[in-house]
């Protein structure tokens, strides 16, 4: 993402309190367009709040949230008309068909009929559900669910859509089908807004990671850029068949690597960033005539991120 | 409005596939309306649930007004059947073969106790399992006496001032002073309505307040499941949402109320009136019931404490107003107090409808479309803080 690319949402300063406890303090953000933010945090933090108020359905005590420059509140009705929004919890009929569900909320953000057949069908498809439309949504599976209601909030073709965990409670298979959707709509210029507490989806799904805790956001970057906040360093461990002496040597020749030791037949190297100094690692230790038979990357996470900002894991 | 018309559509599709909706809109008030006019509505429904026997013992001019023309005129009304017993042991034989429900007794020498302006009783004797019937075989006796003694009293009282003319001839004259009471009762009287058509409208209007719910109530259920933040989220007013659930109500209390009018009409003769005005008290009549039933879903936290306070309200208030019995007829602080009921109005917007013209259901209209604006007021304001909270 460069800072040419447009910013689809910008939140200034938002705040909410409900009685004494303050659920929002001063969180702000922007997502540009085809850039994926994850709001990540423990349950609790405020993440839902945040989501709440950017969709514009709970009033903010104080701040902004502007949607491709227009205020987002829950008195206006036009801005929404530009988020995709995807609550918690699967929001549908049971009672009516998944089609039935899709026209409804189709129709409801102001497609015309021809419009709406059109948008129906599409989503369908992307959500996998084409055959089973005229099913009625209380026969569908948890995971069937979960992509309909996904696909309720790509109808109207939102400039952002703003995900509120959608994988909570969903199993492992549905969970990488919604992640790998979540990815392709990114990929296509979608701005999008995840709220998450699994740390592996945020890791893989985020151009950029908010931290949230007890309504604050405590830090902000890419995933490289979170964990350089902890001056930690990334782990190489290498099982060799050679001359071990020798290729810890010519490990530690390479500029990027910044320690190595040689363990029974491992090599462990110590690195800035593993995944970029990998391959120039191999190709040094081939050179050496040192064969590699296994590799064991261990890099600080999110999840360590999060320990180190806020004291707390991130599942509790 | 398009998204309200759109939420009312949705949720009338959801409502047409709940079973509960048909159960509450025309199973139930249908069978309670049914029982409720076998059980109290024979009287004037012109079967033959009371049937009586006279023992005319006295065979004198009184009793002769008794057994030749009360009785008949009540049996041409429809109310009763009335059949000649030659003896009190005949009438007992008659009762305890369940053959009668009770039978009057018009002993020997009463034509001549009335007309020498003396104390005379008719007697009834009923079924001990028909109190109803013997309740009503009592009134008709006791509406026939309560005439006679008038007369008595008027024989006795010109006997006692020296009159010296014939006792009899006294008693006829005073029987043909016109009764100025009754003069005044006779419209009241036509502004009843029958039995069947009472409870027809009065299950009728206490389940509307039961099936109004459905629209109203499913905004909790909206907010439970999530799709209430869905709705909201769109480009859509909360005001919109509001409405929707409105016209559900509306649409669903109307077209149900329409289904019950007809419905009592064909399968219980139920006669309801001139449509054009049973039209107004229905429509009026629902607004009302779902601008009650929306201030106590307003009030709720969850569909089902809304279910209970509703029910909770629709019955207090359809027994007040008269829905399980006249409370009306009752007279005194209960007949002023049932007034705050919209299921009173609207069986009085029914029974003045039977007795006049169609405007005469504008006062009672009037007042369920006031009991509708109060309550629609009351309910926007909360219902507006439920939806933005």
């Amino acid at each position: 993402m460069t800072t040419d690319t447009p910013r689809v949402l910008s939140c200034r300063g938002l705040r909410k309190r409900f009685d004494d406890v303050t659920a929002v303090d001063d969180v702000s953000f922007t997502i540009a367009a085809g850039e994926t933010y994850g709001l990540l945090g423990p349950n609790g933090a405020g993440k839902t709040t945040i989501i709440s108020m950017v969709a514009g359905i709970l009033r903010s005590d104080a701040g902004q949230v502007l949607v491709e420059g227009v205020p987002v509140s829950t008195r206006t009705t036009e801005p929404k008309g530009r988020i995709g929004y995807v609550p918690q919890e699967p929001a549908l009929y049971p009672d009516l068909t998944g089609r039935e569900n899709l026209r409804f909320f189709a129709r409801l953000q102001g497609l015309s009929r021809d419009a709406t057949a059109r948008r129906v069908a599409h989503v369908l498809d992307v959500v996998g559900l084409a055959d089973r439309a005229d099913d009625r949504v209380g026969h569908y599976s948890g995971g069937m669910r979960q992509r309909l209601h996904l696909g309720v909030g790509l109808l109207h073709e939102p400039a952002l859509l703003v995900l509120d965990e959608p994988t909570a409670g969903v199993d492992p298979q549905s969970r990488n089908a919604i992640v790998d959707d979540i990815r392709d709509l990114a990929r296509g210029g979608l701005a999008i807004l995840y709220t998450t507490h699994y740390m592996e989806e945020a890791e893989r799904l985020c151009d950029r990671v908010g931290v949230i805790d007890a309504g604050r956001l405590v830090a902000e970057g890419t995933r490289r850029e979170l964990v350089a906040l902890l001056a930690e360093k990334d782990r190489i461990s290498l099982s060799v068949d050679g001359d071990l002496a020798r290729a810890e040597e010519a490990a530690k020749r390479i500029p990027s690597v910044l320690g190595a030791a040689a363990r029974g037949n491992d090599l462990d190297l110590l690195v800035h960033d593993a995944r970029q100094c990998l391959p120039g690692v191999l190709s040094t230790l081939a050179e050496e005539d040192v064969h590699v038979r296994a590799v064991e990357v261990d890099e600080p996470d999110l999840e360590t991120v999060f320990l180190h900002l806020t004291g707390r894991a991130l599942r509790g | 409005m398009r998204a309200a018309l759109l939420i009312a559509a949705k949720d009338l599709r959801q409502r047409l596939r709940d079973w509960s909706v048909l159960v509450f809109t025309l199973v139930l008030p249908l069978g309670l309306g049914l029982v409720f006019s076998l059980v109290l509505g024979g009287v004037t429904s012109g079967d033959d649930v009371f049937r009586y026997a006279v023992v005319n013992e006295d065979g004198g001019p009184v009793a002769a007004v008794f057994t030749d023309r009360v009785l008949p005129a009540a049996a041409e009304g429809g109310a009763i059947t009335v059949r000649t017993a030659a003896s009190r042991d005949e009438a007992l034989r008659l009762v305890g073969s369940g053959e009668v429900t009770a039978f009057f007794v018009l002993p020997a020498g009463f034509s001549a106790r009335v007309e020498a302006g003396q104390a005379a009783a008719v007697e009834v004797v009923g079924d001990v399992d028909a109190p109803l019937g013997t309740g009503v075989a009592r009134s008709l006796a006791g509406s026939f006496t309560e005439r006679l003694t008038s007369v008595r009293v008027a024989v006795a009282a010109a006997l006692r001032s020296g009159s010296t003319r014939d006792p009899a001839a006294l008693a006829a004259e005073a029987a043909a002073v016109p009764d100025r009471l009754r003069a005044v009762e006779e419209p009241a009287s036509r502004r009843e309505l029958d039995a069947t058509t009472y409870y027809a409208a009065g299950m009728s209007v206490f389940f509307l307040f039961f099936t109004v719910q459905f629209g109203v109530t499913s905004l909790l259920d909206e907010r439970r499941s999530g799709t209430l933040a869905r709705l909201l989220a769109s480009p859509v007013r909360p005001s919109s949402v509001l409405l929707g659930k409105l016209i559900t109500s509306v649409v669903v209390g109307t077209a149900g109320t329409a289904v019950l009018v007809a419905a009592t009409t064909v399968l219980m003769g139920a006669r309801w009136g001139h449509p054009l005005g049973v039209a107004v008290l229905v429509l009026t009549g629902v607004l009302a019931a779902t601008g009650t039933v929306a201030v106590v879903a307003s009030l709720a936290r969850t569909s089902e404490q809304a279910g209970a306070w509703q029910a909770v309200v629709a019955i207090s208030l359809g027994a007040l107003g008269g829905a399980f019995f006249p409370v009306a007829q009752v007279g005194g602080p209960l007949a002023a107090i049932s007034l705050v009921s919209p299921h009173r109005w609207f069986l009085r917007g029914l029974a003045d409808l039977a007795g006049g013209d169609v405007l005469a259901v504008l006062p009672a209209a009037g007042a369920l479309t006031a009991f509708a604006l109060v309550a629609f007021g009351v309910a926007a304001l909360l219902g507006r803080r439920e939806v933005r909270r």
